[in-house]
């Protein structure tokens, strides 16, 4: 039990170190965008319209003519301090727009993570069973389609053809337009999340698919898999007792380590669907140069990435007698 | 007086198709034309260098060979033709494998459960601890995983999950390498019991010295077919052989090495 401590410890401190690395190269990468904060915030016109001692005031009080080194310390005490500065974009506290846009996107995150970690491994699992079978082919084939498919160009897909041909659903929002936010009902803000979550869903899938597929497969030929059905298991049951539980351990890793791939279809998906979520923030604090707000999403991304891989870490050894036992006999 | 005929093998052919450069496939036959029958109340021992096919076979009477495999010619079981059908519902109750190692156990499932196939009969649960007795196994072995296991329990594993049914015929695949020679005994002596209550055991080995000692019949396997069928008596002397691969066999036994001295190369092919 100690020794679990000490291994979920030391996962932490890599967890920090990794988001602090985060900070620093993505701070660098925007300090490398030709994109001026000054022009882009505050409009090339006007801009052109001050005087240089108005543009000097400015910069200094943006602290934009600053040394990177001396702005990237600032910024990094202020948010250990859990201060995450002011959108440049919103005019408004970082915490407070990334806690809306969180709002957003949580739960299209989560849909989409549960509905194609689902979806996948029992479609992997069923192809895998029934290898070279004609349900086996139209899986696989539909995976592949779908996996070299962008997530965009589904996300389009979907749009014109629900959205727009057979308008079962709004084309884009998280909630109707013109309607105030109080008036909002449940069905109104689903009917909106409906095509955003789906896209994510079906990109997601295919995956997972083809891997539990591959995964099942190996499991099919090993030899504890031969005695079972020589001791005359088959079916469901075969799968439900020595498939599964042997086909869910990666199954649980890669799904978990989707989350990064998740979030970056997600980033795709909310601009096609002018979703406001925190990927559609992304883009705007990106093209807006929006230091506070593009480094906050960024963090928060890989803070969730990371609590991924985390968890499958622990994961695995709730599902592996090998890990869980092995690891407390030394 | 014969007793009663439980599997015969007729013109068994097993091959596998392989790719080998790119498209170019190749096809590999490892048993060609075997034929040979058990018998209710016998223990059969089919003896065969390693890599000559006969695990192949064990896994084709139990309808199981891999997926790139073929096979040609006919089994029957207790004078039936053994259609994928019948197999399918005979597995695991009159017809049962002994696999020949630690890797036919679920890693992820503990052993116990594994040799209950998940029955919760009592009766089933009463016999696996009966068992257990039988087989010098712990009663705590039952919650291990088979990682936990040593070699030889883990062999033992596999012979209890076959013996908890009442099988007819029983086919063990290599169930003695690893284990010492009184264990390899031992579990031939299980198989003897198995036999004497009425059913038939194919027992494949390379172990010639332990098949005459323990078997009723050796079916001596070459080139993919059955060189030879002897009784232990028949292994007393060499000129009781018939087949020079089975001579060479019996030169090769360390209970002979003194009479073998000479002429084993010349005489084995």
């Amino acid at each position: 039990m100690r020794d679990t401590w000490i291994r979920i410890g030391k996962k932490c401190i890599r967890f920090l170190l990794l988001l602090f690395c985060t900070s620093i190269a993505a701070f660098a990468l925007m300090k490398c965008s030709p994109v001026d904060p000054l022009q882009a915030n505050v409009g090339q016109t006007a801009l052109g319209s001050m005087s240089a001692e108005q543009i000097e005031k400015l910069e200094t009080y943006w602290g934009t003519n600053a040394s990177p080194v001396q702005q990237y310390l600032a910024w990094i005490t202020d948010f250990l301090k859990g201060d995450m500065g002011t959108s440049l974009l919103y005019r408004q506290p970082v915490s407070q727009v990334i806690a809306v846009r969180l709002a957003n996107s949580l739960p299209l995150l989560l849909f989409a993570w549960a509905l194609s970690g689902l979806l996948g491994v029992m479609l992997g699992a069923v192809a895998g069973m029934r290898r070279g079978k004609w349900c086996d082919r139209l899986i696989r084939g539909y995976s592949l389609l779908i996996s070299d498919t962008p997530a965009f160009w589904v996300a389009m897909l979907l749009l014109i053809v629900f959205g727009v041909w057979l308008g079962w659903f709004p084309i884009g929002m998280s909630v109707p337009i013109g309607v105030a936010a109080s008036e909002v009902s449940l069905a109104e803000r689903i009917s909106h999340f409906v095509l955003p979550a789906l896209t994510l869903s079906l990109t997601g899938t295919a995956n997972i698919t083809l891997h539990t597929r591959e995964k099942m497969i190996e499991v099919m030929d090993s030899d504890y898999m031969l005695f079972a059905r020589a001791g005359g298991e088959r079916g469901f049951r075969l799968f439900w007792r020595h498939g599964l539980r042997n086909i869910l351990l990666p199954a649980i890793t890669l799904q978990a380590a989707s989350i990064g791939e998740l979030i970056g279809g997600s980033v795709l998906v909310e601009q096609v669907f002018s979703y406001p979520g925190l990927g559609q923030a992304a883009v705007q604090a990106g093209l807006g140069s929006d230091m506070p707000l593009l480094m906050a999403v960024t963090l928060i991304c890989a803070a969730l990435a990371a609590a991924g891989n985390l968890t499958a870490d622990i994961l695995y050894g709730l599902v592996d007698p090998r890990i869980r036992k092995g690891g407390a006999q030394r | 007086m014969q007793s009663e005929k439980i599997l015969e093998l007729k013109e068994l052919h097993i091959s596998f198709t392989q790719y080998t450069r790119g498209l170019q496939r190749r096809t590999i036959e490892n048993v060609c034309g075997l034929s040979f029958s058990t018998y209710a109340g016998e223990v059969t021992a089919l003896v065969g260098a390693s890599g000559s096919g006969k695990s192949l076979l064990a896994h084709a009477v139990m309808g199981l060979l891999p997926y790139n495999a073929s096979m040609d010619g006919e089994i029957f079981y207790r004078g039936r033709l053994l259609e994928k059908e019948q197999i399918e519902q005979l597995r695991g109750s009159e017809i049962l494998l002994v696999p020949q190692g630690a890797s036919y156990l679920d890693p992820l499932m503990k052993s116990g459960a594994q040799i209950l196939k998940g029955s919760r009969d009592p009766q089933k649960k009463a016999k696996l601890k009966e068992i257990f007795q039988r087989y010098h196994l712990k009663e705590d072995a039952a919650a291990l995983y088979p990682f936990e296991l040593s070699g030889g329990m883990s062999r033992r594993v596999l012979i209890a999950a076959a013996t908890i049914e009442e099988p007819k015929l029983m086919i063990a695949d290599e169930p003695t390498p690893g284990l010492e020679k009184k264990t390899a005994k031992m579990v031939m002596g299980h198989f003897r019991e198995l036999a004497e209550m009425g059913s038939s055991v194919l027992v494949i080995t390379h172990d010639l010295e332990l098949a005459v000692e323990t078997a009723d019949r050796i079916l001596v396997m070459h080139e993919g077919r059955v060189a030879e069928e002897a009784f232990p008596a028949d292994f007393q002397a060499e000129e009781t052989l018939r087949h020079p691969y089975t001579k060479a066999l019996w030169r090769a036994m360390p209970s002979h090495w003194s009479v073998s001295a000479r002429g084993a190369n010349d005489e084995e092919r």
